[in-house]
């Protein structure tokens, strides 16, 4: 099979380029990061990637593929336009080949206090919540912090320091919608803010990208709608 | 001589080395005692394997049928063949309900029961009242239970202000004289450059090293990184010759389905549509133990009765279950089996096949985390400023065989145990002791070593060589013969590892750098391995003689220790001694 891979080597002084390599593996029941890994394994030792889990749930092999932002690990190799052109994830800034510089993004996940607030004394056992209420968490909870969603999103390219970016707001939203979390209103002031929140304008890529079927899209929604309520 | 290299530095009260379930509760414990800690990780810590555990965390809450810590004890020990120490096992069974309380408190959304408390789920190898009725014990966040807990305890760590040096590869300790642990090595993968990482307590908690095998479920980071450091420390492994092959592994890719398939009412079938299970465990059938199930697996391929056109896998079927109930309890397996096997559980078996995925063996710990070898004295003496947690270390309460929902907890309650010891340890030793300069540039001729310019031969070449003669000579089934064999082929394979050489010898996010550090330490796992197997000879939980098929308790019913320099074998004895409760005296095993 035919590869077109984004090259960048920060210590050439080269800029970046695009390489091809021809690859004898047979597709069938294939990824693409087998593909990058029989790659670096025989044919070139220097191309550079993060992996770990391979099967979509640790979040380390987002890149982009003939356009889209995917993770490698569970993209089928069959069916895909030749020669496969795989880039880093756009936007970020590129340390070696498909490795991204992942610190705005982290740093926006951090922002939004991923984590539960509540000061009541903890209890004996476990604080009881309904099925319904834990029901509400999901397709939030479930991110792997990939950036595939960030990193697709227009609003985000503009301005990646000052927009959350759909990974960080649907972060923010799976606290204010758990019942155990007392911070919904503190949360709501953060995040009330023209370019915090409201530069999402629901042009969905995060959607349409999401490896893990997440909607983040719909996450934003429900905070400003939580918003106008508290408004009023 | 040259002068001395200057390597940047970093002091702290203590390091961690992992951020998994392990490390990351160790750290949370110091960070939040304002003790100042560094956690050094190879990976952005969510993408450690923690994140890959599935089906849940073991604990007996009684929230669906009676239950007490005393009998998810007895099912420890026994599942483990009585090679676990029952002190250990005590202290993990009767934290267990407080621990998962604890994670609940910091945030983490487990799925929950109509009357709002935690979901729980029957696993293999549970039971009521010391051998009877299934019990339903294992604590679950849907089927992505290691995900929620990895993350929950990374947000309490960013919220707790713990210090992360991410993608840096630790590379080796560094000891005094005396034998204390002062710190550790460790390259900035980004740079390229080696750092200095000074401390008064060091915990390792790197994990498991499947990634010996050809097939494995592990995560490709799963190295053993932290068993490499404590060979070339001049430590033994304990119990190497223990690796659970998980019933359920997809064929080939060796992703995991989790046991809590069979727990919510999955069922294995050969391809005359037998449920076979019920002739190899008539009373527990498909929720035996792990070493139990996989063996009938491999049983049943033998006699011819696989499944597909290789016979090589079995069926898992969970259609019967219904579609919501799937969706519902089991949608990471839903999505795996499918991304993977390319079937729809909803209407479609599952293909699977016993594969490498948990090592019961590691770092010789005791229960509060600290790392314990025969120095001087007993077998048993303490390493000072030394502790390992989680798959790194063998404590051991998995002893010949894990409990599905047991790592989870081993994880949580033995990384706040260190971190307890810790503190007092920091307390006790405030004052920093002489760093050995030399050990330091030990460490990098090390890493100096792959700057060689040409050689003969390649990491990923060796790399798959020595996969496949474990895959081959220390699988399920072993045998003298199998095994011996398997030390040739690999004293041939460790020959031709000085001959390798990197062609890529850039400094900046160099992985070609760190596969060929990654495969030193498997190399020297893959010899524990087999030399401690070929040792035993007996059938003990996941260790299976065919030449030795039954338990020898006269004989072996002890920990082997391994230590590098010359292959050298040691014992000692199991701990039997629970804390307060009585021993559960070793007895036959049947399900």
């Amino acid at each position: 099979m035919k590869f077109r891979i984004y090259r960048y080597d920060p210590e050439s002084g080269a800029k970046p380029s695009m390489r091809d390599y021809e690859l004898d593996i047979d597709p069938q029941g294939k990824k693409v990061l087998d593909a990058l890994i029989a790659i670096k394994d025989t044919l070139d030792e220097s191309l550079s990637f993060r992996r770990s889990c391979r099967e979509g749930v640790c979040g380390s092999d987002g890149v982009n593929v003939n356009g889209t932002n995917v993770l490698a690990c569970i993209t089928p190799l069959e069916g895909l336009k030749q020669p496969i052109e795989i880039r880093p994830l756009p936007r970020l800034g590129v340390i070696r080949d498909l490795i991204v510089d992942m610190e705005q993004f982290y740093q926006h996940y951090r922002a939004v206090k991923p984590y539960l607030i509540n000061l009541d004394p903890e209890p004996e056992n476990e604080r009881p919540q309904s099925p319904e209420d834990r029901a509400e968490l999901d397709g939030l909870w479930e991110c792997i912090l990939c950036g595939c969603c960030t990193t697709s999103c227009p609003s985000f390219w503009w301005n990646p320091d000052k927009f959350l970016g759909p990974a960080a707001l649907l972060q923010g939203y799976r606290f204010i919608a758990d019942t155990r979390d007392q911070a919904t209103n503190e949360r709501l002031d953060f995040l009330e803010d023209p370019y915090r929140l409201f530069r999402c304008h629901g042009i969905m890529n995060c959607v349409e990208v999401c490896p893990k079927g997440l909607n983040p899209t719909q996450a934003v929604g429900k905070i400003k709608t939580l918003l106008v309520k508290r408004a009023l | 001589m040259n002068p001395p290299m200057r390597i940047p530095k970093r002091t702290f009260d203590a390091v961690i080395i992992g951020g998994g379930g392990a490390g990351l509760r160790a750290a949370l414990q110091l960070a939040e005692a304002n003790l100042k800690v560094a956690l050094i990780s190879k990976v952005f810590p969510t993408r450690s394997h923690t994140v890959s555990a599935q089906g849940g965390i073991t604990a007996a809450l009684a929230n669906v049928s009676d239950d007490n810590w005393h009998w998810h004890m007895y099912d420890t020990v026994k599942g483990s063949d009585y090679l676990g120490d029952q002190d250990a096992i005590e202290y993990m069974c009767r934290n267990a309900a407080t621990a998962v309380y604890e994670l609940e408190h910091m945030g983490l959304p487990f799925s929950r029961l109509d009357n709002g408390k935690i979901y729980q789920r029957p696993f293999g190898g549970q039971s009521q009242n010391y051998g009877g009725e299934q019990a339903i014990r294992t604590c679950a966040a849907a089927d992505r239970t290691g995900h929620a807990l990895l993350h929950t305890l990374y947000q309490r760590n960013i919220a707790a202000r713990t210090q992360f040096f991410d993608e840096f590869f630790a590379l080796d300790l560094i000891r005094d004289e005396a034998g204390t642990v002062l710190g550790v090595t460790a390259l900035e993968i980004e740079t390229g450059e080696p750092w200095l990482f000074e401390a008064r307590a060091t915990l390792l908690a790197t994990g498991g090293a499947c990634r010996v095998f050809r097939h494995s479920t592990n995560a490709h980071i799963n190295t053993g990184d932290g068993l490499g450091m404590v060979l070339r420390a001049g430590l033994p492994l304990e119990d190497m010759e223990f690796w659970q092959f998980h019933p359920t592994g997809i064929p080939e890719v060796g992703s995991l389905i989790s046991e809590g398939v069979r727990g919510e009412g999955g069922y294995l079938e050969n391809k005359d549509g037998e449920k076979f299970m019920t002739r190899y465990a008539p009373n527990a059938r498909d929720l035996a133990s792990r070493d139990v199930v996989a063996r009938a697996i491999a049983q049943e391929l033998r006699a011819g009765r696989g499944c597909g056109p290789h016979g090589d896998y079995v069926h898992l079927k969970i259609e019967h279950l219904g579609a919501e109930k799937i969706k519902a309890r089991l949608p990471g397996i839903r999505e795996l089996s499918m991304q993977f096997a390319g079937a729809d559980p909803i209407t479609d078996p599952i293909p699977v096949t016993p594969t490498a995925h948990y090592m019961m063996g590691g770092i010789p710990s005791n229960m509060h985390g600290q790392v314990v070898a025969p120095v001087r004295t007993g077998p048993e003496e303490a390493v000072p400023g030394l502790y390992a947690v989680g798959e790194c270390a063998c404590v051991s309460v998995h002893g010949a065989n894990r409990l599905g929902g047991n790592s989870l907890l081993d994880l949580v309650v033995f990384g706040r145990a260190a971190g307890l010891h810790m503190i007092d340890f920091l307390r006790e030793n405030p004052i920093p002791r002489p760093l050995p300069q030399a050990e330091v540039e030990k460490s990098l001729a090390r890493l100096a070593r792959w700057a060689k310019p040409k050689g003969g031969e390649t990491v990923a070449g060796l790399r798959d060589a020595m996969q496949r003669v474990m895959q081959d000579h220390c699988g399920v089934y072993r045998t003298e013969a199998l095994l011996k064999e398997g030390i040739a082929k690999l004293d041939q394979v460790q020959a031709r590892l000085p001959d390798a050489a990197l062609s890529d010898h850039s400094k900046m996010f160099n992985t070609a750098r760190l596969e060929a550090l990654e495969l030193e330490n498997l190399m020297l796992i893959a010899r524990a391995t087999l030399v401690s197997a070929l040792a035993r000879t007996e059938s003990r939980g996941a260790h299976t003689r065919e030449d030795h098929p039954k338990r020898d308790d006269d004989q072996w019913l002890r920990h082997t220790l391994y230590f590098s320099e010359n292959d050298q074998l040691d014992y000692k004895p199991v701990k039997l001694k629970p804390l307060t409760v009585e021993t559960f005296q070793p007895k036959e095993r049947t399900y």
